[in-house]
């Protein structure tokens, strides 16, 4: 279809504001820019029938079923939306005085309380953005305790192999040496390697526990010790809380620090991409170093407050605000009980998908799973040619958002598959029933999935093309 | 109790026997016993949506909704076309995750595309990327693009808003970089203690324009100095004043960010809103986020991917130079909308508008006796006041339900950063002086 500046005509264009009520000063010429900026020239109707026909070529959670692992691709509620569109939270400036802000401040008091409450914490700061820089915000907190402490040596953090390559990115990002260390074969630590690995240089552990296969680490408690006899700190992963919230505990797992996706396990839209929003949580140990500002209450009255030994900012005013509205709505909604029966059915839905599959796919860890499960396609491949990418397109003719490929890297050819508790047993049923038709195809007839998909918009793209010879923007 | 899952009881006794449970206790048996939490969540019981609409509702209600404001550093309250909000409140655009199976994302792909030409065209810089978390990231992460191993100092206008010189001081003191603040003189960036603090250790230089106090400074001059001596020029924007203003890459910029709020964002007390990412072609490779270029598919077809990928995290890991992994692509787009309703037209206007109304109101009360403006020099749509009685005049603002503008600390004790935007009629602004002349007893 046409991009929007290919649809454009000289002349055209939206009436939006009225005509100045003030004399417009002349600005020196030296200061105006010497060409106006290309953009469209469209009717309302124009830009309305454009985006209609892009949202048609966007594949959504209301458009299907979405089992991208590690991605928790829940349903988004519709109360969270409009809660979040209330004038009262969408009309307000981040710098008008707190006594005309207290709802806003009610907010993150209340949602901090109820998510330390989830993960065991003592406080916690919404300010990072996404999940990947509550990465960063934690890591920080733990640099600036030790340094606190003059125990200036503790440089490095230790990564689990399998982890997410935000893990060790924020890593180095905080100024720390990566280590890491191979998983066992069942995907969990190995005691032994972290036994080795630790050290008067150890900062601290990143883990996501259950972990990025999908497993829960039954040594989780000897893991955490370990690092703390060490002298290092536990950083937790919150990417995969929603198998866990209301069951267990990252503070009571023996973590100092978290970060929380509130775009996966709190029910917030992911927009393509994004806003999310990482708060991250943490124990009373590294609390004065949270950035600042974070909310206390005095009497009754909420005051903005920036703890003593706090690392600065890691972002403009107090985060992904409304993200945080959904969340509380959410949170609101569920209560206890509803929290835990979510996590309690995402393990439901995951085990009976890799149950009914497990017959005809190869799974990577044959045991119990969380609220996720990776298959390996490597036998059909080395036995049909069909490989998780064919698999995936398969899907995408079904209707189907493939799960996450080649992911986690200690798998080959991988599938990871996440169908949250928000999918009925029905839509897992017709996805069984998919899966296991499409095992069928790549052994009867391999070269309709190797040339799938054929009824998407477009088909397989050449990716190697747009990285070697890059086309970033429309040309004019 | 709420609930979002829709298997019923007598289906998840059917998936746990077929599973081989008994109960949902036992699914979880493999956990060690210690970690279990053996107490309910200490929650409130779970509401229906109408107990859930009605308890935010109590709470939105205790935040004071402004009928006027005048008070922008970093937030502004511009128009927002109502096809913005309708376009982006579409469930596929809201629902979906970052476009990874490109044949059944184009609809993303392609609106991410036509951002990045639209940022390109604002900054008259050659690469966008897809976003970044806010205007204040997006300066740390420009920095980064900047730091080599002999070159590893930032220079920092003081004249910067506040948050953006924390969080690129504290993004710095993680990569154990340093960050040196460029005086300010007379509200602008001064010049001569920026030439005495380049060396060759300066990776780059950054500037803010206009700046937090609303002045114009002197762009290319900043970046001669820093190109002079081998180091890299950033410019943070405000990428409304880029309808009328010299671009970035008029000035001499390598890197062009800013926060696309002002491109149809609502304040949301502070987000989400949009941090913007632009730059030379020779630092394509080092630009960080997402991009997402044009190629074909197997039958030829044009079509969109997110490309350049092994700069990323998922791919380099340790060695990758962002951690980013979520953008904010939805408020790219807004900000896409917002851009083809206004056109180059419609941006200029709102450009032209707000500078305008805030030279008219900075002129009006300069008539007020001890309300001069404290810096000389062009502005934009913000000026610095000094103003008598700062906390009388805001209530008696408060008072007419006019958020007034920020009162500023340290040595502009005493001053207020004041804000017009195109939403501010004359008669606003006129009742506002009104308020003021009367509590500075005029």
């Amino acid at each position: 279809m046409k991009l929007m500046f290919e649809s454009s005509i000289p002349g055209r264009g939206c009436s939006i504001l009225p005509a100045c009520d003030v004399p417009i000063p002349a600005l020196p010429e030296s200061l105006c820019r010497k060409k106006a900026p290309n953009l469209p020239q469209l009717s309302e109707n124009d830009i309305s029938r454009h985006y209609t026909a892009l949202a048609g070529r966007t594949h959504g959670v209301n458009n299907g079923f979405y089992p991208l692992g590690s991605c928790t691709m829940k349903y988004n509620p519709k109360i969270n939306e409009e809660m979040a569109a209330l004038p009262g939270f969408t009309a307000i400036h981040p710098l008008q005085p707190e006594h005309t802000a207290q709802g806003a401040m009610a907010v993150l008091y209340q949602t901090e309380a109820a998510l330390c409450e989830i993960t065991g914490m003592d406080a916690m700061t919404f300010q990072p953005a996404a999940g990947a820089h509550g990465e960063f915000t934690g890591l920080l907190l733990i640099k600036a305790y030790h340094k606190y402490r003059g125990d200036n040596q503790r440089t490095k953090i230790i990564v689990p192999d399998s982890a997410h390559g935000t893990n060790p990115a924020s890593a180095t990002m905080a100024g720390f040496t990566v280590v890491s260390i191979p998983s066992q074969a069942d995907g969990c630590v190995d005691l032994e390697k972290l036994r080795a690995a630790v050290g008067k240089d150890t900062a601290g552990l990143m883990l996501t526990n259950p972990n990025t296969v999908g497993l829960f680490d039954k040594n989780i408690l000897e893991i955490t010790q370990i690092v703390h006899d060490a002298g290092g700190l536990n950083y937790y992963d919150g990417a995969n809380l929603n198998a866990v919230m209301g069951v267990s505990r990252p503070g009571d797992m023996g973590f100092d620090v978290v970060h929380l996706n509130l775009h996966k396990t709190f029910s917030t839209p992911h927009g393509g991409g994004g806003p999310g929003s990482g708060p991250v949580g943490c124990k009373a140990l590294l609390a004065p170093f949270l950035p600042g500002p974070v909310v206390k209450e005095l009497q009754g009255q909420y005051h903005f407050q920036t703890p003593e030994q706090s690392i600065g900012r890691v972002k403009s005013f107090y985060g992904n605000f409304t993200v945080v509205v959904k969340a509380l709505a959410y949170i609101l909604t569920m209560g206890a009980e509803g929290i835990r029966e979510a996590a309690q059915n995402a393990v439901l839905n995951a085990n009976y998908m890799m149950k009914k599959l497990g017959g005809v796919y190869t799974m990577a860890y044959d045991e119990r799973c969380m609220h996720e499960f990776v298959m390996s396609l490597e036998p059909l491949k080395k036995e049909t040619g069909i490989s998780a990418m064919d698999i995936a397109k398969g899907l995408l003719d079904n209707g189907i958002h493939p799960p996450t490929m080649y992911f986690p890297l200690i798998v080959h050819e991988a599938l990871m598959v996440e169908p949250t508790e928000t999918e009925s047993k029905e839509t897992l049923d017709e996805a069984i029933a998919v899966f296991l038709r499409l095992y069928e195809t790549a052994k009867k007839d391999p070269q309709t999935l190797h040339d799938a998909p054929h009824h998407t918009p477009v088909r397989r793209l050449d990716e190697v093309g747009a990285a070697r010879n890059p086309k970033l923007r429309y040309p004019f | 109790m709420g609930s979002y899952v829709p298997s019923t009881l007598a289906q998840r006794r059917e998936m746990l026997e077929a599973v081989g449970c008994c109960s949902m206790e036992e699914l979880f048996g493999h956990l060690p016993q210690q970690v279990l939490l053996d107490r309910p969540l200490h929650l409130a019981r779970g509401l229906s949506e109408l107990e859930v609409r009605r308890a935010m509702e109590a709470i939105a209600s205790r935040n004071t909704v402004f009928s006027t404001v005048f008070r922008g550093a970093g937030a502004y309250r511009h128009y927002i076309p109502a096809i913005v909000k309708q376009v982006v409140s579409k469930e596929e655009f809201v629902t979906s995750y970052t476009p990874y199976q490109a044949e059944i994302s184009q609809g993303v792909l392609q609106s991410i595309f036509e951002y990045q030409t639209m940022i390109c065209e604002l900054t008259g810089m050659d690469v966008s990327n897809a976003s970044v978390y806010d205007g204040s990231t997006a300066a740390a992460e420009a920095v980064a693009m900047c730091q080599d191993r002999k070159r590893v100092k930032t220079l920092l206008s003081a004249a910067a808003h506040p948050d953006l010189i924390q969080t690129v001081k504290t993004y710095c003191e993680g990569s154990g970089m340093p960050v040196e603040i460029i005086p300010a003189k007379d509200g602008k960036t001064d010049l001569d203690a920026l030439h005495s603090l380049l060396d060759d250790s300066v990776c780059c230089v950054l500037i803010q324009q206009p700046n937090y106090w609303g002045q114009l400074e002197d762009a290319d001059q900043v970046g001669a100095l820093a190109h002079e001596s081998g180091a890299k020029y950033i410019m943070s924007c405000n990428p409304i004043s880029l309808g009328m203003l010299q671009t970035p890459a008029e000035s001499g910029a390598d890197i062009a960010v800013g926060d696309g709020q002002p491109l149809g964002l609502s304040l949301s007390f502070g987000g989400p809103y949009l941090g913007f990412m632009a730059c030379t072609n020779a630092l394509i490779r080092k630009i960080p986020g997402r991009i997402v270029g044009e190629t074909t598919d197997v039958d030829g077809k044009r079509a969109y991917v997110l490309t350049l990928q092994a700069r990323e995290q998922h791919i380099r890991r340790e060695k990758a130079s962002s951690n980013i992994c979520s953008n904010q692509a939805l408020c790219a787009l807004t900000a896409s909308v917002y851009l083809a309703a206004m056109g180059a037209n419609g941006l200029e206007n709102a450009a032209a508008q707000s500078f305008a109304k805030a030279h008219y109101f900075a002129k009006e009360m300069a008539k007020i006796p001890g309300c001069k403006r404290r810096f000389s020099g062009e502005f934009f749509h913000e000026f610095v006041a000094e103003c008598p009685d700062v906390p009388k005049a805001m209530a008696a603002l408060e008072a007419q339900s006019i958020l007034g503008g920020l009162p500023l600390n340290g040595d502009l004790s005493g001053c207020v950063l004041w804000c017009a935007t195109e939403q501010n009629s004359k008669e606003e602004i006129d009742r506002a002086i009104a308020v003021i002349k009367e509590v500075c007893g005029a």
